[in-house]
């Protein structure tokens, strides 16, 4: 039962850091803010369900699968969350969802 | 076993920190800056087991209560700037 | 392996300082100076200390970069020129790393047992503490009980640290709007138009805070204390300013209430100290407060960590309200 729960967590666990490090490529190599935004988002959830659901198989039934699964949750609620409101913000400076095109906004910086 | 996803997630925050380095507007980098932040999350669950030391965990979520908010900071500011910089515009032109 | 790990944080952490120094642009600098502070809480946690990567988190990634941001948007945004030709500060500069690299030089290699700490201090530390005061976390007994004077110090500093800003921000000055226009122009500070962030934001807070009471009372065993708390209760209220508006927040706990919060938790530092006068042991010496020695630690150390917390949720809360409140500065 034990050497099941381990081959769980470890396909789990690395399947989690290939998703996040997928992710991590493409918020380097995508051409504009949305596209990154897409790619960072694959690392918030795909990368952070696998991984966490991961350790929590490693944990069992106590105290820190509990802690575990509020991270999660706590997680799948702020990460949309943020997006929506930098994708907000964003279009507001007026960037424009044109890939393949220098970024031409007010806010260069 | 938690190796993997330690370098893993290592090299996204180093990737993560290239793109804060270089992102022409700053968005990108606020964009990073929330990734990162829940990378570090990710990265101090699996340092936790990888210890032993599972009362570590308050931090991980400590640390995504703070990147949240963090984040929302930033946005904010940026809509105050520009609402200010409207009223400054309006202004003048009145 | 570990070691591997600190090493490339480290690196990390100094591509990110170099950054943060060549950037005219300080909106940029405060944004790498938030993961400037995670990396340095991610390699606390690799060095096993957990309480300072806690308050490190919770005071730098967070609190630090809204009090930044508001500092930004009252001054300006880049950086003034620099002065070309300091040559004196450069000369300064590296002589004084000279001086601090060659000082290393004798110290005792990283982790080394026989070094004169973990022979003399740290097992004294470990020995005593389950003797005399019987926490299971020894950094919140050296923390509260062996070091109290220097808590008693750093509570004092954030106090002053307090005082100091809101005497700077109420000192009279010229033409410029004291408070922030609000409806007038239709700017008011806080996301009230964004729905989302204002759902999720109002669910959130009461966890939050929640969290922030289970910090500062879990502190005895585990990673937590008064220092943590406090900066977790002061997010919590941020978050609310921000999704709400600060007019709301200030409806919610009033500004003399933060100054009653600043001034009631060093005072309740104080007088644990002075009570424990009155009972005839010394000052801070906890054991006095109750009949078992043991059980007046645990008061002594439940209720310095309460004043800790009361002071920095105070502090953290007006100093953001003082710039929150001006339009200029």
């Amino acid at each position: 039962m034990q050497t099941v729960l381990d081959i769980m967590s470890w396909i789990l666990l690395t399947a989690g850091g290939g998703f996040v490090l997928v992710g991590g490529i493409g918020a380097l190599r995508m051409p504009n803010l949305y596209t990154r935004m897409h790619a960072a988002s694959v690392t918030d959830t795909m990368g952070a369900v696998l991984v966490l659901s991961g350790i929590m198989l490693q944990a069992g039934l106590s105290l820190a699968t509990i802690k575990i699964a509020a991270i999660l949750l706590f997680l799948l609620f702020t990460s949309p969350t943020s997006s929506y409101a930098l994708a907000s913000a964003a279009m507001l400076a007026g960037i424009k969802p044109d890939a393949g095109r220098a970024a031409d906004c007010e806010d260069a910086s | 076993m938690y190796y993997v996803v330690t370098i893993a997630t290592l090299i996204t925050m180093a990737l993560a920190l290239v793109r804060a380095l270089l992102g022409p507007t700053v968005y990108d980098r606020v964009l990073s800056v929330n990734m990162f932040g829940t990378k570090t999350v990710l990265l101090i669950a699996v340092i936790a087991f990888l210890a032993g030391r599972p009362d570590f965990l308050d931090l991980a979520l400590a640390y995504a209560l703070i990147n949240f908010i963090g984040v929302l900071a930033v946005l904010e500011f940026f809509k105050s700037r520009a609402a200010r910089r409207a009223a400054e515009r309006a202004g003048d032109d009145a | 392996m570990t070691v591997v790990f600190g090493i490339f944080l480290l690196t990390l952490l100094v591509i990110t300082a170099v950054a943060v120094v060549r950037t005219r642009n300080l909106f940029v600098a405060v944004m790498l100076l938030g993961i400037f502070s995670l990396l340095i809480a991610a390699n606390f946690l690799l060095l096993d200390a957990a309480d300072v990567a806690l308050t490190e988190a919770a005071v730098g990634a967070g609190i630090s970069t809204v009090l930044f941001l508001g500092a930004l948007a009252l001054t300006s945004e880049t950086e003034h020129a620099a002065t070309p030709h300091r040559w004196l500060s450069l000369i300064v500069v590296v002589s004084a790393t000279l001086v601090v690299l060659y000082a290393t030089f004798d110290k005792p290699t990283f982790g080394d047992p026989e070094a004169p700490i973990q022979q003399h201090v740290a097992p004294w530390y470990l020995e005593k503490t389950p003797e005399y005061i019987d926490v299971p976390n020894v950094v919140t007994a050296v923390l509260a009980s062996f070091r109290g004077y220097d808590t008693l110090g750093e509570v004092f500093v954030v106090f002053t640290a307090g005082i100091g800003v809101l005497f700077l921000f109420s000192a009279p000055h010229g033409h410029a709007a004291r408070r922030r226009p609000g409806a007038r122009d239709g700017s008011s500070i806080g996301l009230r138009d964004d729905l989302i962030p204002r759902v999720v934001g109002r669910l959130l807070v009461p966890f939050i805070l929640l969290f922030g009471l289970y910090v500062q009372f879990h502190g005895d065993y585990g990673p937590g204390g008064g220092f943590q708390a406090g900066a977790l209760v002061a997010a919590a209220f941020i978050l609310y300013a921000l999704v709400e508006g600060e007019d709301r927040t200030l409806q919610a706990l009033p500004f003399n209430a933060l100054l009653a919060l600043m001034v009631s938790g060093a005072l309740l530092y104080g007088l644990v100290g002075v009570a424990s006068i009155f009972l005839g042991g010394n000052f801070l010496d906890y054991s006095v407060l109750s009949e078992d020695p043991v059980a007046g630690q645990h008061l002594g150390i439940l209720l310095i960590e309460a004043g800790v917390g009361l002071t920095v949720t105070g502090v953290l809360l007006s100093i953001f309200h003082a710039f929150a409140a001006r339009d200029r500065f």
